[in-house]
């Protein structure tokens, strides 16, 4: 049996490390769009910002679907030891951080398609409406499209800061099986 | 009308020919309920629909002899709704519609013709922010008791009229392309 050391050799496939960091950047800057689209006055700019915005989100739901079905395919590498509840908060942070990819998305398209604006990904292709056009639905929807992007920032940031606690105080290696610099 | 005032309007009405040489063509009442002018506009590809509350149209026509006839209508600029607060609030200003300096479209219709059974080509000038432009619109009527529906879209280039300027030329952000729609409820118009 092969006993080597995790940090020396269990690391995440390529596929899942580009699925990772892809949604990570499509993530903080779709994130960070989106706080400061809001800011601005109707004109050529904001109306660029929001429909970026959503083919952005477009596509973190596809990124997202995909990295959902390589995870439940692929078994990750084996995590450094760590305290038991340490462990399940890792795992109710990446339960959680899975459900928002999908929900926040989800919530945003929802809106767009209440408020009137179907959502044509890159200008060309009309996507489907799934909730009617309907402007009380989209002021209930609007807030927990924000409500659930800042709870996604929030789980992030404890995500990195738990990575950078594993990396500078543990130094168990945790981080070299995802940052493809690392060994 | 004021009888001294006959022979003039008489004579007005033959100078006016043909419109008004055909006795049958009455005035046709627009039915507010159940008549509609909607238009689509496309945001880098995004189709937003908006519509106008308040226009008049005086119609008076034949179907049996269209060419006698004349349709006119009178849009009220301000009335132009998006059901988004955000462009409703857009809408009137300098740079789309100048509700303020143009507070309404016409359309004043050239000649009309019949097309087919209930259809017709209705030529005229759409006039919009200052500006007139020819089109040519084609009509469906549909009859039902009383009431006649005349249904139609037809396409403007919103430039033609200077609805949005400036950065807002960009027709790559917001189309040219404008597609009017329009169902009219009329009665008193006579039968097809």
């Amino acid at each position: 049996m092969n006993t080597a050391h995790p940090e020396t050799t269990a690391r995440y496939s390529f596929t899942a490390m580009a699925l990772h960091w892809l949604l990570a950047l499509a993530i903080v800057g779709t994130f960070v769009v989106g706080l400061y689209m809001v800011s601005l006055p109707f004109s050529p700019q904001r109306l660029k910002l929001y429909n970026w915005h959503k083919w952005a989100g477009v596509l973190i739901l596809g990124f997202s679907a995909a990295r959902l079905l390589w995870r439940l395919t692929h078994r990750p590498p084996a995590s450094p030891p760590t305290p038991a509840w340490q462990a399940r908060a890792a795992q109710g942070t990446h339960l959680a951080l899975y459900g928002l990819f999908f929900a926040v998305p989800l919530l945003g398209w929802a809106y767009s398609s209440a408020s009137g604006f179907p959502i044509v990904l890159f200008g060309v292709w009309p996507l489907p409406d799934f909730v009617p056009v309907d402007r009380e639905l989209a002021e209930a929807l609007k807030p927990w499209h924000g409500w659930l992007a800042k709870g996604l920032a929030a789980l992030v940031v404890l995500h990195v800061a738990a990575a950078l606690k594993h990396h500078f105080v543990d130094r168990d290696g945790l981080l070299g099986r995802m940052w493809p610099a690392l060994r | 009308m004021i009888r001294p005032m006959l022979g003039l309007s008489l004579a007005s009405a033959l100078l006016a020919a043909p419109v008004a040489t055909h006795a049958q063509a009455r005035p046709a009442a627009l039915q507010a309920a159940g008549s509609e002018i909607s238009f689509t506009t496309r945001q880098m590809g995004v189709p937003v629909e908006g519509r106008f509350g308040r226009f008049s149209a005086q119609v008076l026509l034949d179907p049996k002899k269209p060419e006698t006839g004349s349709v006119a209508f009178t849009i009220d600029t301000g009335s132009a709704r998006f059901g988004s607060a955000e462009l409703d609030a857009e809408v009137p200003k300098a740079t789309w519609l100048n509700v303020a300096r143009f507070p309404q479209a016409t359309f004043q219709s050239t000649a009309i013709k019949a097309t087919g059974p209930g259809r017709f080509e209705v030529a005229g000038r759409l006039s919009i922010k200052g500006s007139t432009h020819s089109v040519v619109v084609p009509v469906q009527l549909a009859q039902a008791g009383a009431t006649s529906t005349a249904t139609g879209a037809f396409t403007i280039q919103r430039l033609a009229f200077q609805v949005g300027d400036g950065d807002w030329k960009d027709t790559s952000l917001l189309a040219n392309d404008v597609q009017v729609r329009f169902r009219l409820a009329l009665t008193g118009l006579g039968p097809l």
